[in-house]
């Protein structure tokens, strides 16, 4: 796996590459962050030609591993203004590795206004001009590539949003059952507008495939990883189960779900939309409660939901959508919030930045909250049509505050706060503060420690270990990115004992390296100060890592908690 | 420890609390319930008296916050209890 494949969309040609040598062991964040950080300008315009679209398959994407099949996608934020990694299922990555592609570099803008497609096969990369999919929605596009490339190719596509360059934007990622994955946070789907890409199709059909160094070594330390991933609690009942959504109640319960525009801790509806009640409904209306965003997960935490007449609504409903929509804008009705999400889904949009925007919108008063059908119709004619209002919403939280001159606008480097109220879980707010992605909950999870008693406990309402809590995960984050694995393979690592060094194991056999635990964590504090390198470059810096001010003048109740770091303490969380 | 009637006055000697079960732990028994104890009752107590092991539990909670199965409950003190479960 050492193909580049580059493609420069200012004269429209397309190469094939070798790596260099110094990307020889980066895969998935490790190898996006690098390759962005080395060839883009960080001051630059993140949607003019000097912006790079790059995207990664893990290291262990394409192998048998257990849970390994995420895709990265890098490039300067257009939200935030500073790096961005997302990653994400569905079938591309394990593609991209089966045809050797360790990463493909989407650079230059067209000089006309023509809108073009990528097709990658064995024999590298393709470039054509695209007129028919124009304006269509995720769906439709999938639908078309299905019937005209066949119906195992992999899509990588952006909807209207992303045509529209919407920074909220995201990409989406034809999953197993030809549904849609998102690279969500960071309006990543108006960067590949702006390269005026309207789909990347992979046919895999003659790849060379995977080269296991050590065949037998691998097959030992996958059968103890899975073993760890089907042992645990969480990853081998609970999330199966019930989704991510189980997490509505915890946090209610805990004080931490946002609601109202993070104005209290606790949602008077939060039973309509729990993972309980989900759980019934999907199994009453004949849905999926288990569901694998790509092949090869053993988790599952996704589902297939099905509207009343149990015809198909949406599938990887998850707990940041429902509680975005649910508690955030307080929404009640599960199948207003289920209409949301498929519609998201369709015309390509980040469906936390999205709730977010829907609640400072609700407190500016452009819609009531609660008014889930608004919100659809928002989605469906405002946004989605690309209309002034819907521009501004489609935008992010910051634009709706900015435009409504709100001082309640929960962002953090432009990108909004998602389901979790720093004030009364403390660790996360580290994580929205000095992440190098902006407010992003999955870049170091501390819920798992402050809420679920995964990996020790960190007592939420008080500022003690946080700060460590949160640095451990993100540098142990940054490195799980690179490998292709789910995020969700860290509830095991952190209580099963033998879990992380199956996993090191399967790199070392895979590669026939010899990584110990101190080199994967050093590539994860590599990982984030070549981020964090980036950022200061680009003009974010700690003055940025900082959560907005409300925080710390409005207590949140019911344990009336405050945002009560200092900004050394903060800053405390780069040395390292 | 029994159940609360809405009728029943409590005696002196015991407290109320309210129950809140979770997930799978719902199966078979309830969501949400007052029960009467005596004073001094420990999670532990309460835990094992609804015919749950302890290594079940995930999260143990009172009044929103994380509690120790040592924790002594008090008069209008809400129990939560959730089984090892996750999400993100
Ligand atoms: S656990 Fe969920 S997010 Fe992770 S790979 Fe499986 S379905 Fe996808």
């Amino acid at each position: 796996m050492d193909k580049i494949l580059r493609v420069n969309m200012t004269d429209l040609t397309t190469s094939v590459e070798t790596a260099p040598i110094e990307w020889a062991g980066l895969g998935g964040r490790a190898l996006t962050s690098t390759i962005v950080a080395k060839e883009v300008e960080p001051t630059c315009h993140p949607l003019g030609p000097y912006n790079k679209l790059v995207f990664a398959p893990g290291l262990l994407s394409g192998t048998a591993a257990s849970n390994s099949g995420r895709l990265s996608a890098g490039a300067k934020s257009p939200l935030t203004g500073g790096i961005k990694e997302s990653n994400v299922g569905g079938t591309a990555a394990q593609m991209f590795a089966r045809l050797g592609i360790q990463a493909l570099i989407i650079e230059g803008m067209p000089t006309t206004d023509n809108w073009y497609s990528l097709v990658l096969d064995k024999n590298g990369v393709t470039l054509q001009e695209e007129r028919g999919l124009l304006g269509l929605g995720n769906f439709a596009v999938v639908e078309a590539i299905q019937s005209l490339l066949g119906k195992k190719t992999g899509v990588i596509c952006i909807g209207p949003a992303g045509e529209k360059l919407l920074t909220a934007a995201n990409m989406s990622v034809k999953d197993p059952s030809g549904k849609l994955r998102s690279h969500g946070r960071g309006g990543l789907g108006a960067v590949m507008g702006s390269k005026r890409i309207k789909f990347i199709a992979i046919d895999d059909e003659g790849a060379p495939g995977i080269t296991i160094a050590d065949p037998e070594k691998f097959k030992a330390a996958s059968r103890i990883f899975t073993k760890a991933m089907m042992d645990h609690p969480v990853s081998g009942q609970g999330l199966p189960t019930y989704g991510t959504n189980i997490l509505v109640n915890i946090l209610n319960e805990a004080g931490g779900l946002p609601t109202r525009n993070f104005t209290d801790g606790q949602f008077e509806g939060h039973d309509l939309i729990s993972g309980e009640t989900m759980h019934d409904t999907i199994v009453a209306r004949g849905g999926k409660p288990r569901h694998g965003c790509h092949a090869g997960c053993v988790i599952q935490c996704s589902q297939v939901y099905n509207d009343k007449d149990g015809n198909y609504l949406t599938s990887g409903f998850e707990y940041e959508t429902i509680w975005g929509f649910g508690a955030n804008c307080c929404i009640k009705d599960l199948d207003d919030i289920a209409m949301a999400d498929s519609i998201m889904d369709d015309i390509g949009i980040d469906s936390i930045e999205t709730a977010v925007a829907f609640g400072v919108a609700m407190e500016a008063g452009i819609l009531p909250f609660g008014d889930g059908k608004e919100v659809v119709r928002i989605l469906r004619d405002e946004i989605g049509k690309g209309t002034p209002l819907g521009r501004i919403i489609g935008s992010g939280a910051g634009s709706v505050g900015r435009t409504y001159s709100m001082t309640k606008v929960p962002v953090v480097k432009n990108q909004g706060i998602p389901a979790y109220d720093p004030r009364s879980v403390k660790g996360i707010g580290i994580t929205y503060c000095t992440s190098p992605m902006g407010a992003d909950h999955t870049a170091g999870y501390t819920i798992a420690t402050n809420i679920l008693n995964v990996g020790g406990q960190v007592d939420p309402l008080k500022k003690d270990g946080q700060v460590e809590l949160s640095r451990n995960l993100q540098i142990a984050t940054a490195a799980i990115d690179s490998t292709g694995m789910c995020i969700f393979i860290a509830f095991p690592a952190l209580d099963i004992p033998e879990c992380l060094p199956a996993l090191i194991d399967m790199l070392n056999a895979r590669y026939g390296a010899e990584l110990t635990g101190d080199d994967v964590v050093s590539l994860g504090k590599n990982i984030l100060k070549t981020e964090r390198n980036f950022n200061l470059a680009a003009g974010l810096t700690s003055a940025h890592d900082r959560l907005p001010e409300f925080f710390k003048t409005n207590p949140v109740a019911p344990h009336q908690a405050v945002w009560d770091f200092t900004d050394e303490e903060i800053d405390a969380f780069w040395n390292f | 420890m029994r159940k609360s009637t809405p009728s029943g006055i409590s005696s002196v000697d015991s407290i109320t609390i309210t129950i809140k079960l979770f997930a799978h732990f719902r199966n078979g028994r309830f969501k949400e319930e007052k029960y009467e104890l005596p004073p001094s009752t420990d999670c532990r107590t309460v835990i094992l008296s609804l015919g749950f092991r302890l290594g079940e539990m995930g999260i143990v909670m009172v009044n929103g916050e994380h509690a120790s199965l040592d924790q002594l409950l008090q008069e209008g003190n809400t129990l939560a209890l959730f089984p090892l479960v996750g999400g993100g």
